[in-house]
Formats: C-alpha cells, structure tokens, sequence
C-alpha cells in the first residue's frame, strides 16, 4: 500500500491464477483426487475406481443430500456465520416429514388419521420445520446477539432432542410410494442442482445475495449504508434450515426410514465442503459453483477410501486434516492479499 | 441565534456517556446552509462520539437534534441517510470484497425487478452511473468491477466519498477523510470538498491537519474533553490560537506542533 500512491496503486500486472475462472483450481484438486483413486485403484484392488456405475451411484446420492445442506451452509458462511445444527436438524426435520409420509397399509402410523397422503404434505412438512428451526438460529443470531457458534451449537444438542421426543425414540417408515421416488435413481441428484441453481442465481443476481455479501464482508459497513442486518440474518438461518429440511426428505426417502440418529456429523461434511470449495470463513468470499466441487471432493474421498478397503476412522483423520489444511490455506491467501 | 431559516443542523444540549466516561458534554452546535465547516480537537475529544449521534449510529443519552427545523431522532444510520445526512466514517465504511458500484449502492441498489429482498439488481445500470459519479470527482480507477479491497486508501478513500456525494444529500460528514492518505491522494480528497462547496452542500470535516482545515472551512469548532470549547471563523484566526484552545493551553504550539 505504501509504495503505491504514486501510481494511483491498483495492480496491472495480473498473475495467471488471476486469468483463470475462480473455480479451476478447485476443479484440479478434484481431479487430481480421482485420478489418485483411479490409479491406486488400477494398483490395489485391480479394477477402475471412477468407472463403475454402482460406485459413482452410490457417491452422487451420497453428495446430493450433504450438497443440499452445503448450500445452505455456503450463505451462512458468506455471510461471515457458522451452522453447527445442520445435522440435528435433518433428524428432526427428517421424522417429522416421514410421520406425514405413511401408509395406511402400516397399523401403527405416527398419525393414523393422516396416512396416504399426497407427497406434497411430508416434503412442505420438512421444510416448514426447517424454517421454524434455521429462524430460531436466526433470531438468537440476528436478534439476540448470540454469536453463531454458540447458537447453533444450542440447535445442534437441542434438534436432536426433539427428533428422540418426537416418536419417543422410535423410527418411522413404510412409506407411500411417491414419497420413496424423492430419494431414487437420479431425483435426489436433481434436487440437489435445482436447489444449488437458484441459490447461485439469489446470491450472484438478489439484494439478498448483495446484502449476504456485504455483512460478511464489513458487517459494520453494512448496517451503516442502511441494510438491517437482524433481518437478514435472520432471512439466511430461515432459508438454510429449509434446505436442511429438504436435505432430510430425500435423505429419509432414500433410506426408507427416519430416526433420530440421522445426519450424525454431517455438519462438519457440509462445512468441509463448503471451505473445500473455497469459500472463506472469515465472511465476505465464497461461491455455490465452488461447493458443488467441494461436495465432490468429499464424496470422491469418502468412498475412495471405502473402495481401497481403508477403515471409517482413517476416513475420518483424513478428512480433519483436509478441513484444517483448507482452512489454512484460505487464511494464508488472507494474510497475503491483506499485505499487499 | 441567527435566521432560523439558514440553519440547516443544530444541537442543544447534546450530551452522551458511555457508562461512566463522559463522551460529549451539553454539546451546542449549529450549521449552516452551504456552509463547510470543521470539528478539530485531541484525540478522544468527541469528535467522532458527535459524529455518532447525528448520523444514527449511536443515540444520545440526552439532548436535542434539529434538522431543517425540525426535530429529529435517528435510530439507525438508515434513518439518518434517508433524511438526507451522509457520512464518511473514519474507519472506511466500504465491503473489500464488493466492487465499486456495489459499495456505492450499497442499502439502495438500483432494481431491474422488485421484490423485497429478493428484488433483482440492474448492475448495468449501477456501473453506468457509477462511472457518471466518478468521472466528476476525476479520480482513476481502472476497473470498477474490482474488489475494493484490491484498491489503494486513497482510491477507496474516494468511493467512499463519492457514494456520499453522489445521492442527492442535504448534509456530508467526514470523519477524518485523509488520515491514511499520501499526499496526492489527501489533494484529491480536498478537491472533492471543494466540488461540494461550489455545490452548496454543507459539509462537517473532521481533522487533524490544521493546514487542511483553514484551506477549506468556513468555521472550526473546538471539542476538548468533550465539550465545545469554541467557534471561530477561519479568517478571524490562526493555528496558534486554534492550538491553545484544543490543548487548553497558552500557546500550546510549542508542545503540539505536529498539528500544523
Ligand atoms: N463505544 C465506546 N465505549 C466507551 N467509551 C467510548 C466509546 N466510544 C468512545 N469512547 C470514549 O469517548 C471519548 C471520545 O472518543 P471519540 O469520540 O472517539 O474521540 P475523537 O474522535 O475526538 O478522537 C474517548 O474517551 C473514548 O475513549
Ligand atoms: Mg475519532
């Protein structure tokens, strides 16, 4: 900065990193990840990690439901925020949908009264309580003054507890057909870019994205220009406890069953995956096309480990180390910018 | 007191603590149409305390504020700015991560389609008139579709000003607009102020550079520990006694001499 009043000081001389797209780099590390799987593949198990249909299947639906959730976590972390209730949330949010997606053929239905119902009602179901329960966030957030970290976390213990209390424990299932198609063949897939499409629209095209921005970026600066940021943070919780609802209507069809224990840690994917994808968690930077990637990357890990016969707990070690080295490098690329 | 009717600003009694510190002390101020001004002082004088309470960011713990005769009482920042009042933080107020035109129509983007907080911006159009507004106050900036971040003080510095300038304001505040800026960009700035006067838009400039403050103010207010210690019109004085008054102090030059 110091050097630099004499020219006025803006940069002229760009680095290529600077010509490419933003989301490339991403896309290489995606890249190189599956061809290190592919090649490890070719030497360990003799046989093609990326070319095999049920494997990709199985990565795709696996993705699409963290995907869904990473969406809603890319917002909040724009906006310089954190979501720990996530997972919680797809439980709750989870049994509550399935309870209005019963068969009457089933004599213990969670409402007897209220089986073979049109499918429109568990998905509404779903993600009406996911507002309810992304609006509290966004209220003792945004209203309260909770930091994020803390609220959610509150969100996290507390969601679980009602997904227990709401069937007192037990999980629910048989249910309608229609219900079942949400979480087959390739709807969840396309749920999931649905979903990433308007919300990469509303964040690059809204005042909402704008706003999500400007509040990450200088939160002081935003509410000085006059935008309310209590509104709005409450609007970003709202509208990510939504798309965890969704999340837990395709999750819960897929598996044909919701309990309480679902979505366990899957918080911390979606949060991988959203700082994998590059979006900063110091607020202010950050893309949905750059989650998608993240997702993919994530899911390529997951089950190439799974596919080189390596245990869940190193899965796990791994992926630590690939959130905190995420982490890393956005806060080195900070440092760096903020010298220049 | 002077006609009602040239008076577009005025204070009585403004007074605010936090907690035990006493911040701003039965502060008596009153501005004038088209007139430029300063608020010079120590640090921890006031200056920017004041600054808050007539821009809605904090609000007082007691006392008065009338604009254009009116009483008036901003509880958020958006208020303020929406009665005509813009202001230049010290802390520059910008988003690093928007662009240019975002951060001067930030809170009031121009809108292709209208729908609450999901109305659709028209950035076409807010490039457009971003370069109109820039063009005026001849700074260069390359390209308006960088980060603000990426710019230097004195580039930022100018956005800032110019979003303040640029929608149509009864009143500018600027607290401390050149304190990080090299010289060329400080002579900028000081252009800029100039381009307001032969406006006729009224203007609150705080500052540390004495030199600045008699180049461009019709009058300079003196805040000391708080309190409103003088009013003196520019012409009528010189740095000496300006000095004394902000340190309280018979010719106090000797000791704070930086201040010229
Ligand atoms: N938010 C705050 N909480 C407590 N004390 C404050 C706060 N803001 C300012 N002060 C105190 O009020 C006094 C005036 O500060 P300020 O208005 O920033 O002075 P100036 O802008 O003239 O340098 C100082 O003593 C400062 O420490
Ligand atoms: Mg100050």
């Amino acid at each position: 900065m110091t050097s630099s009043s004499s020219t006025g000081g803006y940069k002229t001389v760009k680095s290529w990193k600077d010509w490419l797209p933003k989301d490339v780099s991403i896309l290489m590390v995606l890249l190189g990840t599956v061809f290190i799987f592919e090649v490890l593949g070719w030497f360990i198990a003799e046989q093609s990690f990326i070319f095999n249909t049920q494997r990709l299947t199985i990565i795709i639906l696996q993705m699409s439901i963290i995907g869904i959730i990473a969406i809603g976590v890319t917002q909040i972390i724009i906006m310089a925020g954190i979501d720990l209730s996530s997972g919680s949330a797809l439980a709750f949010t989870g049994i509550v949908a399935a309870s209005f997606a019963q068969t009457s053929e089933y004599t213990r239905a969670v409402y007897p009264a209220l089986t073979d119902m049109p499918v429109l009602l568990p998905i509404i179901a779903g993600i009406l309580v996911g507002f309810v329960l992304g609006g509290i966030n966004g209220g003792l957030i945004g209203y309260a003054g909770i930091p994020p970290f803390i609220a959610t976390l509150g969100m996290l213990v507390a969601a679980r507890g009602l997904a227990r209390w709401y069937t007192s424990g037990s999980q629910v299932s048989f249910f309608i057909d229609d219900y079942a198609i949400l979480g087959s063949g390739i709807v969840p897939v396309i749920i999931f870019l649905t979903t990433a499409m308007a919300f990469h629209l509303l964040l690059r095209y809204t005042r909402y994205g704008r706003y999500t921005y400007a509040i990450g970026s200088n939160e002081q600066a935003a509410r000085v220009a006059g935008i309310n940021i209590r509104a709005h943070k409450l609007l970003v919780y709202t509208l990510a406890g939504g798309l965890y609802g969704l999340a837990a209507v395709v999750e819960t069809s897929r598996t044909l069953t919701a309990q309480s224990g679902a979505g366990m840690l899957y918080e911390l994917d979606a949060i991988a995956a959203v700082v994998i994808g590059g979006t900063s968690l110091m607020g202010g930077k950050g893309r949905i096309t750059g989650t998608i990637i993240g997702v993919c990357i994530l899911g390529v890990i997951t089950s190439g480990f799974t596919f080189l016969g390596i245990g869940s707990f190193y899965t796990n070690i791994v992926k630590g180390i690939i959130i905190v080295a995420a982490v890393a490098a956005d806060q080195y690329s900070n440092n760096k910018n903020a010298n220049r | 007191m002077n006609n009602q009717d040239d008076i577009i600003l005025r204070t009585e009694n403004l007074t605010k603590r936090y907690g035990g510190v006493h911040a701003l002390e039965e502060a008596n101020f009153t501005l004038k149409k088209g007139e430029h001004v300063a608020i010079v002082g120590d640090n921890g004088a006031g200056k920017s305390t004041f600054v808050r309470q007539i821009t809605g960011v904090e609000q007082p713990s007691s006392g008065d504020i009338f604009f254009e005769g009116q009483r008036v009482e901003f509880n958020s920042p958006l208020e303020a700015r929406e009665a005509g009042i813009e202001s230049v933080f010290q802390d520059l107020a910008l988003c690093n991560d928007l662009d240019v035109p975002s951060n001067l129509f930030l809170g009031r983007e121009e809108l292709l389609f209208k729908f609450g907080p999901f109305s659709i911006l028209d950035e076409k159009k807010m490039m457009q008139k971003a370069k109109e507004v820039l063009e005026r106050t001849a700074i260069k900036i390359p390209n308006l579709s960088n980060h603000v971040g990426d710019m230097s003080g004195g580039q930022r510095q100018c956005v800032a000003i110019s979003r303040s300038a640029s929608f149509a304001s009864k009143l500018i505040i600027m607290d401390e607009p050149t304190a990080a800026l090299g010289v060329q960009e400080t002579t900028q700035v000081e252009n800029i102020i100039r381009g307001l006067k032969e406006q006729g838009v009224p203007l609150i400039l705080i500052s540390h550079n004495l030199r600045q403050v008699f180049n461009l103010v019709d009058k300079i207010w003196v805040f000391r520990r708080g309190r409103i210690v003088g009013e003196v019109i520019a012409a009528e004085t010189d740095g000496n006694e300006i000095v004394s008054m902000i340190t309280g102090m018979q010719d106090g030059v000797h000791e704070k001499a930086s201040y010229i």
